[in-house]
């Protein structure tokens, strides 16, 4: 369990969250749409994502914010506030792939003590699946 | 479609825009713990403040919270969606959409301002307007049009917790008979290797060589002459005769560049690719790896190896010494 927050004082624009992989997988695409309660079926229907053009089951866009906010507040600790998640979607994840998720702070502002963090989700095969921001409000 | 029936299809999707999805959706469930751990246990959230109760209150947040991600499960219409979804008047649009083959449906941006974290027990209802309709746009996935709803969330005091931009992608879909054609086997699409080297009767047995883990240098036989890369004739003395030495993979790094887009499947970005000077005296063009491309100075010491860098390429790469 991750128990100690990161001041707001401690973090400078340019820093860089450390990388994450995240290993897409028929049961992480399916347990994602059900955890968000998105029961839309190319999300756990193959021939229906085959339907609609692509080769199998794909992650949800609700998955894909859980995953950019997860990725963020297991940095940031239990005592900070997420205030925004904006992302944009690009390539499907798909089973087998594997995604890789960065993050770097691109600005600070001193009077709320919120950070922006850029943060990328690229998978291995058709690349950019999700560029975004978390906004987030650090401790001082 | 015709233009003219393009313009009455869109007459007819344009009425929507700013009209309210129904009355206001309160959530089926109350922000509660078992959907919280649901929902953390797959998006591997780690922080005790949404699934430890008792580590949770001595925290500054007091107690459980739920992940700010969940805001828009909690009124997510769930299991009738896979078959029966309710008739709302976004649905009522997605089938107008769908009757003229825009059957695709792909969620493409999010965007959530979360004004205070929920706890179990708070009560969320949305309030979703369509906001916009796009042009007609030709994407990835087909030609389509980009739906995006406004979502206002409210408490059980009518206070606001959340708004939510949220933007589809209704398309029509691409040909999709290979992928379905394809049956059971496994169709995912593999992952990409590196372009296939280019091997000709000049200089096949060089890439033989690499595959078998040795760089070669060929070397006229007629003056001695080292030469790369390979090619029929010596340059200094016109002889068709050669030889080949193996080199050290000692070097230095004569030039270099790196690329960052577009990113080409199969390679790792940023993508260093060197011109190395060999201790032999030939050049030799190689990825410079595990080091920070910033830092690479013209003249570094590089020591190289042959190595496997996908399924079924083997390169030489290079590495600062």
């Amino acid at each position: 369990m991750i128990t100690e927050t990161i001041s707001f004082a401690s973090v400078n624009v340019g820093d860089k969250l450390p990388g994450k992989e995240v290993p897409i997988t028929s049961a992480l695409i399916v347990g994602g749409a059900l955890a968000s309660r998105d029961f839309t079926s190319v999300h756990h229907d193959k021939k229906v994502a085959q339907a609609n053009g692509l080769p199998d089951v794909f992650m949800n866009i609700l998955t894909s914010n859980g995953l950019m906010g997860s990725y963020v507040t297991n940095w940031t600790g239990p005592d900070a506030t997420v205030k925004k998640i904006a992302l944009k979607l690009g390539a499907p994840n798909l089973p087998g792939f594997v995604m890789t998720l960065v993050g770097e702070i691109k600005a600070k502002d001193d009077s709320t003590g919120i950070v922006d963090i850029e943060v990328i989700g690229e998978n291995n095969v058709w690349g950019m699946h999700m560029a975004g921001t978390v906004q987030v409000q650090l401790p001082q | 479609m015709t233009p003219e029936e393009t313009k009455a299809f869109e007459e007819k999707i344009h009425a929507f825009v700013g009209r309210e999805n129904g009355p206001p959706k309160r959530g089926n469930d109350d922000v509660n713990e078992a959907m919280i751990r649901h929902w953390a246990e797959v998006m591997g959230d780690e922080l005790g403040t949404y699934t430890d109760a008792e580590y949770a209150a001595g925290t500054g947040k007091g107690g459980l919270i739920a992940p700010p991600a969940m805001l828009q499960a909690w009124s997510m219409e769930g299991y009738p969606m896979a078959e029966n979804p309710a008739q709302d008047i976004q649905r009522q649009l997605h089938n107008v959409f769908d009757a003229h083959g825009f059957t695709g449906v792909l969620g493409t941006n999010t965007s959530t301002e979360f004004f205070r974290d929920l706890k179990p027990g708070d009560q969320v209802t949305a309030h979703c307007i369509i906001d916009t309709i796009s042009e007609q746009k030709a994407t990835g996935r087909g030609i389509g049009y980009f739906i995006e709803t406004l979502t206002t969330y409210t408490d059980q005091n009518g206070e606001e917790v959340g708004k939510q931009v949220f933007r589809v992608l209704k398309f029509i879909p691409a040909d999709s008979n290979d992928a379905a054609d394809s049956s059971t086997e496994d169709d995912s699409p593999s992952v990409p290797t590196r372009i296939t080297s280019p091997r000709g009767h000049d200089n096949s047995w060089w890439w033989k060589a690499c595959d078998e883990g040795k760089i070669l240098i060929q070397r006229c036989t007629s003056c001695q002459t080292l030469r790369h890369p390979p090619r029929p004739m010596c340059g200094e003395c016109q002889s068709i005769e050669w030889d080949s030495i193996e080199s050290t993979l000692d070097g230095e790094v004569y030039s270099f560049t790196t690329l960052h887009y577009p990113k080409i499947p199969g390679y790792q970005y940023p993508n260093t690719v060197g011109v190395i000077q060999l201790s032999e005296g030939t050049r030799l063009v190689a990825n410079i790896v595990d080091i920070d491309y910033e830092t690479i100075k013209i003249g570094m010491k590089v020591k190289g190896s042959v190595e496997q860098v996908d399924e079924k390429t083997m390169l030489p790469v290079f590495r600062p010494e």
